[in-house]
């Protein structure tokens, strides 16, 4: 089988479901020529040409807006807005709109669009170009919200994404672009929404997760591994809809939660899992449901420093490991 | 110009080159619209109906932009004032008054929707929103689609001038332009924008010259004169099919009533400005260019009268007596829903089936 970093299992889901399907279109800023600022789309435009692969203006609103349409007309735009950060300008048409549209029309119009955004922080991208916003999203009934963490899902889930009859949006952590390899398929696979996996089995503590953090959680998980701490780290891989029944069986069979996200706390998607497992599970805890997330700063700043300050780290996945496990 | 004004205008069959019977039709589709409107008031203020707003005095602009349109070929997407037009596109008063009690045979959304927030997938009458200006990204995407498939079809998109300042309307159009995309704008100009006068929100007189930025035409027409709208309008739907690219028109209408049925608008207009107002009604004007043309005497519009009121009171028992959306559907159609064989049926685009 292929081995392929993140970034090229992104580019071959979005070319291989261009050449299986002619009415999906990329479009966004930098998309074309240049290939996109990470390079996601680097050869569509060669191979599918100006109709199928559009530069837009820096208008993420209008790259929103003009999917919802386009998607009503019987295409299936894949948009790309360049930094997640970025894509407040649309969040009245990715909310207002692509989200209701099936719900205001009883069913009668569908918004079958993807929308891609790399996130997060770690390649001092500072306060506008590190940001997680994956929990506004979540928020959002209509719409389903997507991070995967290896090349093999980050194709499956994209192929999933653009087959959807339902707007998706598909957040790529961009530190794992080119730091993380693995094995791909040539052929024809995907992998389904909503479902989440067990990446490391264990038996005294459950770690809920998803993207870059499912690396850290799993060094973290080795690290305290060696001290009898046997951590099972559960990859959501989509936040909406949360696949609860993966979630709550490994906490019934731990005992323990532990959730992680580079997202800030307050708020965050890790209070909406414990909060699952607090109605569903509250008889199988015998400690508190813990959550480690990005301090309270608007984003990560951009000095070494700071931003070090900022990141969750290994280290600190493996300390919230211990403090839980004492429990 | 006002109602003494028709007879200055030519004969409108030579002018427009429509048959007598095309504009009977137009004329009765803007009674029609009024008289719907008219209803939904006082089905309002009986307390039968929670909310309207209201399309009269745009109604003119309205039905002569529609039709130079091909229902079931193009695609519209409208806003709360543009009773006409949906029903030029097909809508019928029944559907329209099903909507307007929030029923749940209302086409739309079945009753999930306020009153006037338009949507019919099998006129290809696009779903709308409240926040104003949304739907023309929209339509410059459905556009975009006709135009990569070679599809002959004109996307038409309405919206009052208090909804073109905003910025969703100028990164659409600058896109279409861009693309030349087969798209028309029409800004319907009432002049006021809830209670804020055009002075206050518009920084030109006219509209229209924004369209030199975005690199089409940019026409005004008198939205009571219908037959210029419609003329307008023609030369736009060439322009779209040719592959010239879209059209920028600004119809200067009025607002015969308040923003909607929970606002007074005597609190900031003057009396004058609202007697001008009443002047400018394109419902009398075209009735008096087809009485002065000849094509329309007293018993042809008594005759329509009678065919609107009747459709009118029918539209109304019809929907009032319809059934409510049933609670058990509350959370249907959130997603897409599996069918019957427990997989989600494939809906390449969602569109009309």
């Amino acid at each position: 089988m292929a081995v392929r970093t993140f970034i090229e299992a992104i580019r071959e889901g979005l070319r291989d479901e261009m050449r299986r399907d002619a009415a999906v279109i990329v479009l966004g800023e930098d998309v074309g020529k240049k290939g996109g600022v990470f390079f996601a789309t680097d050869g569509l435009w060669a191979e599918f040409g100006d109709d199928r692969v559009i530069d837009t203006p820096l208008t993420e609103s209008m790259i929103a807006g003009v999917s919802v349409g386009a998607a009503a007309n019987g295409l299936r735009p894949v948009a790309e807005i360049q930094f997640a950060d970025f894509i407040f300008p649309a969040m009245n048409q990715i909310i207002a709109e692509a989200a209701r549209i099936r719900y205001r029309s009883n069913g009668t119009f569908g918004c079958p669009i993807t929308i891609r955004a790399p996130f997060g922080a770690g390649v001092h991208g500072a306060l506008y170009h590190s940001q997680s916003v994956e929990a506004f999203f979540a928020h959002v009934p209509g719409l389903k919200v997507v991070i995967p963490s290896t090349p093999y899902d980050a194709k499956g889930l994209l192929r999933s994404a653009i087959r959807d009859p339902d707007p998706v949006i598909f957040l790529e952590h961009k530190k794992l672009y080119r730091s993380v390899r693995g094995e791909v398929p040539e052929g024809e696979y995907t992998v389904p929404l909503g479902r989440a996996t067990v990446t490391r089995e264990g038996s005294r503590v459950t770690l809920v997760t998803y993207g870059l953090m499912v690396h850290h959680a799993l060094d973290a998980a080795g690290r305290v591994a060696g001290e009898g701490i046997e951590t099972e780290v559960v990859d959501l891989r989509t936040i909406r809809p949360l696949d609860a029944a993966t979630v709550l069986a490994s906490v019934r069979k731990t005992g323990k939660c532990l959730v992680v996200h580079e997202d800030n706390r307050f708020g965050g998607f890790g209070a909406e899992v414990a909060a699952l497992v607090a109605e569903e599970a509250f008889d199988y805890l015998d400690g508190p449901v813990a959550r480690l997330a990005a301090p309270e700063s608007p984003a990560a700043p951009y000095a070494d420093s700071l931003e070090e300050a900022f990141l969750i780290t290994p280290e600190k996945i493996a300390a919230a490991i211990r403090t839980l496990a004492a429990y | 110009m006002t109602n003494s004004g028709a007879p200055t205008r030519p004969d409108p069959v030579a002018r427009s080159g429509l048959p007598a019977t095309r504009l009977l039709e137009i004329y009765r589709l803007m009674a029609l619209a009024r008289a719907l409107d008219e209803r939904a008031w006082i089905l309002n203020r009986s307390g039968r109906v929670h909310f309207v707003i209201s399309g009269q005095g745009h109604e003119g602009a309205e039905a002569g932009i529609c039709a130079a349109l091909t229902p079931g070929r193009d695609w519209l997407l409208p806003y709360y004032r543009s009773m006409a037009a949906v029903l030029a596109f097909g809508m019928t008063p029944r559907e329209v008054m099903l909507l307007q009690f929030g029923k749940a045979d209302d086409p739309g959304s079945g009753g999930r929707q306020m009153p006037s927030h338009y949507g019919g997938a099998a006129y290809r009458i696009f779903t709308g929103s409240s926040p104003v200006g949304t739907q023309v990204l929209h339509a410059a995407g459905i556009a975009l689609a006709s135009k990569l498939r070679g599809e002959a079809q004109v996307t038409t998109v309405m919206m009052g001038e208090g909804a073109s300042n905003q910025g969703d309307v100028h990164e659409a159009l600058n896109f279409a332009g861009i693309h030349r995309l087969p798209m028309v704008l029409l800004i319907e100009n009432n002049g006021y924008a809830i209670s804020v006068p055009a002075e206050k929100e518009i920084a030109v007189r006219d509209l229209a010259v924004r369209a030199a930025g975005y690199n089409m035409p940019g026409v005004i027409v008198d939205g009571t004169d219908v037959l210029g709208c419609y003329l307008a309008m023609r030369d736009a739907v060439a322009r779209a099919l040719a592959g010239a690219g879209p059209t920028f028109i600004e119809a200067k209408v009025t607002r015969l009533t308040g923003h909607s049925s929970d606002d007074q608008q005597t609190k900031y207009r003057t009396p004058d400005d609202l007697e001008a107002g009443r002047g400018l009604d394109p419902l009398p004007a075209f009735r008096d260019e087809l009485r002065a043309a000849g094509l329309l005497d007293a018993a042809a519009e008594a005759a329509i009268a009678a065919d609107v009121r009747g459709q009118v009171d029918d539209a109304t028992d019809f929907a009032e007596a319809a059934a409510d959306p049933d609670p058990a559907t509350l959370l249907r159609h959130v997603y897409a829903e599996p069918d019957a064989s427990g997989t989600v049926p494939p809906r390449p685009g969602g569109g009309p089936a």
